[in-house]
């Protein structure tokens, strides 16, 4: 897939607009979202990505500040407030436009859903969720497993159970400083992808680059999923 | 394009307000109020609404329903607990409550539309003309079911409802367009019957909800109870009387601690007053601040969990939030207003009416859709996460809570048995983990063509609107066909029923409108009688005897006409009696002004 956008050479099929033609005046549509001729809102192509669909290219750095300007700015354009006067046609495609740029925007906003966004989009990765510890967490979680079965089953009041909870309490503050890390690394993930994609090479050790980078996005993401959800059943139980 | 008003339907109060050359403006009726009482009653000669309506409250209680609100989209089994509390005898069909009144029986959404037409006869009185589009709030955390009731209510009273907007929102459009705030606010709004906090991101005139929270049983109306109680448990102590089995005095009771919490808003100590039934006399007990202070602490607790939930979600602390909006007539207890403080670390601000600045609101809403107000733009959220009943009972969340609406998502359904023709889905509003404890929207079949397991593919797209309402749609991805789906609401009326009700209401409509002028004009009638006896005492040794008798006999007149049972005759006599006592009034108000100025400084009168 081409993800590199390019508004001035694009032949129909690279516009962001997959329809070309606007559907009320059958004139051509060059990339807007509302008709030159007509005036009338286009509906944005269900095939269109969230970050083309908010005119940001394919990287997992971005500035939230003009995400929010151009989600504000694309929200008065789609909002369905001000197509109360306009055809039914109009109004619905104003809904489903802005149904979706909320989608888009609520997905690119947060730096791991982006990321795993790009992921889907890039290597069809499906959200694996892992059902067992990361190899190097596998020893810890078996035993902080065993330690909440028994936090569990102790009675509030005993001396063991405040022992288990202190012990549960370091158990925390290790796995938090785990996903921590493990954010950390993304983000440097995130840079090398970055910096790739605006080189834009096409060779072969460029695509070796892209595949390592992606393929360790993905693990470190799913193992990051895995351990938050440890340290949130963690939290539910001692709190 | 027609103009489109906006209406606060409260629990205890409700308010029309239209946008009057870039300012909202709150319309009064001809008592000069703004706010109609959110009551109505059944009469010997019809159905009352608002101020008139609320005199029945303790004379005829069993056909007088007030806090309708409460009752939005509810089933009976939901209001359980409350029963006892309410004097009406309530009875359900099709999963919606209905009111007894007399021989008929009617819905909330009936009931609201009562008050709904009252409020848009009084638009159109003021405005000049037909009002047939409006813009209704209801609390934030409102779910599906009840925002459905409240647009059911506004067809059944012949108005095109464009738009649903949450109360906390309504008042922050108010607020901002007022103060030209940019930062982060959090409107907390305590009603009659709800809470509601809501924190907004304001900035460049989009008014961004970050997060919603609240409880849609929890208000005003539950600060009185605990009043009510405590005077009621005395008056059993000191005479071993129980006024529960005094409909009438119960809502002397509810009124009175109503008006004792009202008071000590302002002054520290008052005596609560209620005459006894069977002839034992008058019971009075002191109140202080500090007592009701005590007995409804918790209560106002519980509305503090909500906002931290919402700043939470907002992920935000209160450090964040630049400043607190009031909304809501119980904002005016100090006690509330402590708790805020302490929670937020800031003053909140309560320039504006709290009870007025949610119907401002939608006027400005209402002025954003029909095109007035281009500028400023409200993303609103959903109260509660959507989700669908999967295997063993467990709710599979679709649409998370505080997502910004217009919301869409899209699951794919497929069949677990060779040859299945149909799929059914229910779908759920809340937060828990298993689909029993969340509440339960709707039911539908997905038509699916037979074929081996697992063959077919279902998309089915979850939508909800500006409105906070669902709509679903089906595609089958495998011939590209789209199918209608018959939605069963579980806590709803059916379209047909909702249509059968607008019939009703216009047949009756005719025969309500007549009958309501006449009472209507018997009450002005009997107002300026009084009024004008009374000035007659005061000021007839101001004018001349022949004025008096002009006076007396255009009384008698109009006292004449007010037995009779035409309401123009009863107007003419009115008007006859107005111009009568012109001069009267004239010199009534020359004496009193005369009589103000003396002994002032000369200082305090230029």
């Amino acid at each position: 897939m081409d993800h590199q956008h390019n508004h001035s050479t694009g032949s129909p099929r690279e516009l962001p607009m997959a329809r070309s033609m606007c559907w009320h005046c059958q004139s051509e549509v060059s990339g807007e979202y509302f008709c030159e001729r007509c005036v009338k809102v286009q509906p944005v192509s269900k095939e269109l990505d969230y970050f083309t669909c908010m005119g940001f290219p394919r990287r997992l750095t971005i500035d939230p500040r003009q995400l929010e300007t151009k989600f504000y700015e694309l929200s008065r354009a789609f909002h369905p407030d001000f197509f109360q006067n306009k055809s039914a046609e109009e109004q619905s495609i104003s809904l489903g436009n802005s149904a979706m740029l909320n989608t888009a925007y609520r997905t690119l906003r947060d730096p791991i859903q982006r990321a795993e966004y790009l992921l889907d989009l890039e290597a069809g990765a499906v959200k694996n969720i892992r059902t067992s510890p990361p190899a190097d967490l596998f020893e810890e979680i078996l035993e902080l497993q065993d330690t909440l079965d028994e936090y569990r089953a102790a009675d509030r009041a005993s001396d063991a159970s405040a022992t288990l909870c202190s012990k549960l309490q370091t158990e925390r503050t290790m796995l938090e400083r785990r996903q921590q890390d493990m954010e950390t690394a993304l983000q440097q993930l995130f840079a090398q992808w970055d910096a790739l994609q605006d080189r834009g090479e096409a060779t072969d050790q460029a695509r070796a680059e892209r595949d390592r980078i992606l393929k360790h996005m993905r693990d470190i993401l799913s193992n990051r999923t895995y351990v938050k959800n440890i340290v949130n059943d963690l939290v539910a139980t001692i709190s | 394009m027609a103009r489109i008003v906006g209406i606060d339907l409260g629990t205890t109060n409700s308010l029309v307000a239209y946008m009057d050359k870039g300012t909202p403006r709150v319309i009064a009726g001809r008592n000069e109020r703004n706010m109609v009482p959110s009551v109505v009653a059944m009469t010997d000669n019809g159905l009352i609404v608002g101020d008139p309506a609320k005199e029945h409250l303790t004379r005829n209680p069993a056909r007088t329903v007030y806090s309708v609100k409460r009752f939005m989209g509810k089933s009976l089994e939901d209001v359980q607990g409350e029963l006892t509390y309410f004097p009406y005898t309530l009875t359900e069909q099709g999963g919606v409550i209905r009111f007894k009144l007399g021989e008929k029986t009617y819905s909330p959404p009936q009931i609201s539309a009562m008050i709904l037409k009252e409020l848009k006869l009084r638009a159109e009185t003021h405005l000049g003309e037909s009002i047939t589009k409006a813009v209704i709030t209801v609390p934030a955390y409102f779910n599906d079911s009840q925002r459905q009731a409240t647009k059911d209510a506004g067809m059944i009273a012949g108005l095109e409802v464009l738009r649903i907007i949450n109360e906390p929102t309504a008042a922050s459009l108010a607020y901002g367009l007022q103060e030209k705030t940019q930062g982060t606010i959090a409107v907390y709004d305590l009603g009659g019957g709800t809470f509601d906090i809501s924190i907004l991101k304001l900035k460049d005139g989009i008014f961004e909800v970050l997060a919603t929270n609240g409880d849609t049983h929890l208000g005003g109306d539950d600060i009185d109870r605990l009043i009510a109680d405590l005077l009621i448990e005395e008056v059993r102590e000191r005479y071993g009387l129980d006024l529960h089995a005094y409909p009438d005095h119960m809502q002397a009771v509810r009124l009175e601690a109503e008006r004792a919490k009202v008071q000590l808003s302002d002054v520290l100590k008052t005596t609560a007053t209620l005459d006894l039934p069977d002839g034992k006399g008058k019971f009075s007990r002191e109140l202080t601040r500090d007592q009701i202070e005590s007995l409804t602490m918790g209560l106002i607790e519980r509305t503090l969990a909500p906002c931290r939930k919402a700043l939470k979600d907002a992920e935000l602390t209160p450090e964040h939030i630049d400043e607190v909006v009031l909304v809501g007539g119980s904002t005016r207890m100090p006690l509330v207003r402590q708790r805020v403080r302490e929670l937020f670390g800031k003053t909140p601000h309560c320039e504006l009416n709290p009870d007025e600045v949610v119907a401002l609101g939608a006027a400005v809403q209402a002025d954003i859709l029909s095109g007035g107000t281009t500028d400023m733009l409200l993303l609103d959220v959903t109260p509660l996460s959507l989700g669908i009943e999967t295997m063993g009972g467990v709710m599979s969340s679709v649409i998370r809570r505080n997502t910004t609406i217009p919301a869409g998502a899209k699951e794919m359904f497929t069949t677990y048995v060779d040859g299945q023709t149909g799929v059914d889905i229910h779908i759920l509003q809340g937060e828990r983990e298993l689909a029993k404890d969340n509440r339960s929207l709707a039911r539908f079949r997905l038509k699916v063509p037979p074929l081996p397991a697992g063959v077919p593919r279902i998309e089915v797209t979850f939508l909800i609107d500006a409105n906070g309402i669902l709509n679903v749609l089906a595609k089958d991805m495998r011939t590209g066909q789209s199918q209608s789906i018959e939605v069963k609401p579980s806590y709803g009326l059916s379209d047909s029923e909702v249509e059968q009700m607008i019939e009703d209401s216009f047949k009756f409509a005719a025969d309500d409108v007549s009958a309501r002028k006449l009472i209507e004009a018997r009450l002005d009638a009997g107002a300026l009688i009084t009024t004008t006896e009374k000035s007659l005492l005061e000021g007839g040794h101001l004018i001349a005897p022949e004025d008096i008798a002009v006076t007396r006999t255009a009384l008698s007149a109009l006292s004449v006409a007010k037995d009779g049972t035409d309401p123009r005759t009863i107007r003419a006599r009115i008007a006859d009696l107005e111009q009568a006592t012109k001069s009267l009034t004239v010199a009534l108000l020359n004496d009193s002004l005369t009589k103000g100025l003396q002994g002032k400084k000369v200082s305090e009168v230029t």
